[in-house]
């Protein structure tokens, strides 16, 4: 990873989720809270999209309405190019093989009190693999976990607060990877997991989409991160788009105020901040 | 879950209460092995006997006889025949007729009579005094007299012409061995008013108070875990309308509506079960409000989402992934619930509102009837005094234990 980014271009891919004029409001009156104000985007197949964006300015209010957990206000979502229904809890559930998630902090994303067996065996049997034997179901979830460096045989029978932060968002990953869903939204997945996991994570996450060829939303109030592992880039600032495009063209060459003072942000290591010099994986 | 039970019993308080609350089962089940029978059995003619050891006097004439001669025995028989009443009658009189009081020991029977034999005069008529108290103390002077009496007493029956002929004569020195009396009863908290064993009946009226205590409980728990969850959950207008009703059954007063569906039932159906139910239907508002505030705080949680992702139904995601972040919580509710119907049986009971008074004794019952019949105002004290002082250990240890279990599932009150 330490060469220069190779960024394809996904403009003619077909889409994989789109969405046009969303919004969704809190509250009423005087009381009224615009938490994501008539956004349209459009995410393609294999795209890496990153979604940067400071805090309170609508990045999770819009995930939660990707994934439907909550529902837009105005304005229509589409998957795979069709308008997208979640009116029930069947269509709800098919919807949910084709998009899954990780969520930021890693500590609250599990049920403390199941084991992490169940966790992978749920997706396996997502995916239609109830009838599978013992022994096909165990090499699945070792396979998974050994995607993401983490031996199954010590982690079976253990509860989710017997491990680091670190390997929970990696059993995350391990759960996409059985998973393997079309879209993949990542909530700041990084930003609660030390230096050293973040690159192994974020590693990992490339791989993974390279592996399944999936869409990954990358939601992230740090741009240079942003930079380094997304081809698209979308900025956000009080619930609307500012600027989007290419991760370059939007990074190296802004234009909106906000993506500038953004950039001017990051923190700098040397007197200049020198994007190229940067070597995220090390 | 091993853990949890550690940390649980590591609680010196949960430990106390349980210790207390299990004490109180085990008598529940041991005692009436060692005195089975119907604790609704009267066995005495009469009302509130005395706590204490009874003797057959039929059968205490009729076995063998043996012959001590105690110095201090005459001493001690004036001492309980002489009442704390007379003591305090004869002190007045000799306040009256001007005796020197202010060295006199009551305690000393001896001394007393031997000051009365001095200071009593039948025609000295001190003043102030009504005529009815002088004859009064002319009574008192007898009844005194006689005390002394003589050494033996005779046992006389008819013989075959029908004259009285003397077939047993008891001296003062005769004493029988109780093991060689064939019926001794021993009564630890004697009679109450229908002449019934009153600690057999305690022992029962426990077992059925924290019974009713359980059922209430559980009925409480169901129905506030249900409306909570699904109100917390579900959210929406099925919110709404549970909020509705939650908050009409908290605005009227819970023992007004206790007391109006107990007597609408009427007396012939409140059996034990029927007033528990009751009592559990009337309690459970505030496991419901906290049951769906703390599900909000919930479901909004990762895991939860994670969950629906997972494509959980509503009912696994309730069950596996609500509940058991709550589970301690509600356990905690419960116990609460089973004192407070115990607490409310009591009262319910004591109005006369109880359950049915003819199949089981309850607590409340107890008490009722200790009222209805004036034990607290003839002194009878073990009627009604072991069934407060039950109600308040089992209230007391099943609150402790609550205290416990909230310190160990709510790090910020652990001391």
């Amino acid at each position: 990873m330490s060469e220069a980014r190779v960024t394809k271009d996904f403009t003619n891919a077909p889409l994989c989720l789109s969405g046009k004029g969303v919004t969704k409001i809190f509250g009423f009156g005087n009381k009224k809270t615009v938490a994501v104000d008539h956004v349209d985007f459009e995410f393609h197949e294999g795209e890496f999209v990153s979604i940067v964006g400071e805090s309170g300015s609508g990045k999770t209010t819009l995930s939660k309405m990707l994934l439907g957990l909550s529902n837009a206000t105005e304005g229509e979502i589409f998957f795979q190019g069709k308008p997208r229904d979640i009116s029930s809890g069947r269509k709800k559930r098919e919807y949910w093989k084709g998009i899954q998630a990780i969520f930021q902090d890693p500590f609250s994303s599990f049920n403390t009190f199941q084991k992490i067996d169940t966790v992978l065996l749920d997706c396996i049997h997502m995916r239609g693999g109830k009838n599978l034997s013992k022994e096909e179901k165990f090499n699945m979830m070792t396979e998974a976990c050994h995607f993401v460096n983490l031996e199954f045989k010590e982690l079976t029978n253990k509860y989710p607060f017997e491990l680091s932060g670190g390997q929970m968002q990696r059993l995350m990953i391990a759960r996409i990877f059985l998973l393997k869903p079309k879209i993949l939204l990542a909530d700041e997945p990084t930003s609660m997991v030390d230096a050293c996991s973040r690159a192994t994570i974020l590693d990992m996450l490339l791989n993974l989409r390279d592996e399944i060829g999936m869409t990954v939303i990358f939601i992230t109030h740090d741009i240079g991160l942003a930079y380094y592992i997304s081809d698209t880039v979308y900025i956000m600032e009080h619930g609307k788009f500012v600027e989007y495009g290419k991760a370059d063209e939007v990074i190296l060459n802004p234009k909106a105020a906000y993506t500038k003072r953004l950039i001017s942000d990051v923190p700098k290591i040397h007197e200049e901040w020198d994007l190229s010099t940067v070597d995220l994986m090390a | 879950m091993k853990n949890t039970l550690r940390q649980v019993f590591h609680s010196s308080k949960f430990v106390a209460g349980f210790i207390i609350f299990v004490a109180i089962l085990l008598m529940m089940f041991i005692y009436p092995l060692i005195n089975p029978g119907n604790p609704l059995q009267q066995i005495g003619v009469g009302t509130f006997a005395k706590p204490g050891t009874y003797v057959s006097l039929y059968d205490a004439t009729k076995s063998p006889v043996s012959t001590f001669r105690l110095p201090d025995a005459a001493e001690k028989r004036l001492g309980t025949s002489l009442s704390e009443e007379d003591k305090v009658a004869m002190v007045e009189w000799f306040e009256a007729v001007g005796a020197d009081i202010s060295d006199l020991d009551t305690n000393d029977t001896e001394k007393m009579l031997e000051m009365w034999d001095e200071y009593y005069d039948p025609s000295a008529k001190p003043k102030g005094m009504i005529r009815a108290k002088i004859l009064y103390y002319g009574r008192l002077d007898k009844s005194l007299k006689e005390m002394g009496g003589s050494d033996s007493i005779s046992i006389a029956d008819k013989n075959e012409e029908g004259e009285l002929e003397e077939t047993k004569k008891i001296l003062d020195t005769d004493y029988v061995n109780t093991k060689d009396v064939a019926n001794v009863k021993t009564l630890p908290l004697g009679t109450d008013n229908f002449g019934r064993d009153v600690l057999k009946e305690l022992v029962s009226a426990t077992g059925t108070s924290i019974r009713i205590g359980l059922i209430a409980g559980i009925v409480a728990t169901l129905i506030g875990l249900t409306f909570g969850l699904l109100a917390g959950y579900v959210g929406g207008i099925l919110d709404d309308i549970i909020m509705f009703v939650t908050n009409i059954f908290t605005v009227i007063p819970g023992f007004v509506l206790l007391i109006l569906i107990s007597y609408s039932i009427g007396q012939e159906q409140r059996g034990a079960a029927v007033v528990a139910i009751v009592i559990g239907f009337t309690s459970w508002t505030w496991t419901a409000r906290s049951v769906r505030s703390q599900v909000i705080s919930l479901r909004n949680r990762d895991h939860v989402n994670l969950s629906k992702l997972s494509g959980h139904s509503l009912v696994r995601i309730v069950l596996t992934d609500i509940l058991p972040y709550i589970a301690s919580y509600v356990v905690m509710a419960f116990i609460l619930q089973v004192s407070s119907g115990i607490l409310s049986e009591a009262q319910l009971s004591l109005l006369g509102l109880g359950p049915k008074t003819t199949e089981v004794p309850t607590l409340g019952l107890m008490m009722n009837w200790a009222m209805l019949y004036s034990a607290h105002t003839n002194g009878s004290w073990w009627a009604y005094f072991p069934v407060i002082l039950t109600i308040t250990l089992i209230s007391f240890s099943l609150n402790l234990m609550n205290t416990g279990l909230d310190q160990v599932f709510n790090p910020t009150l652990r001391d």
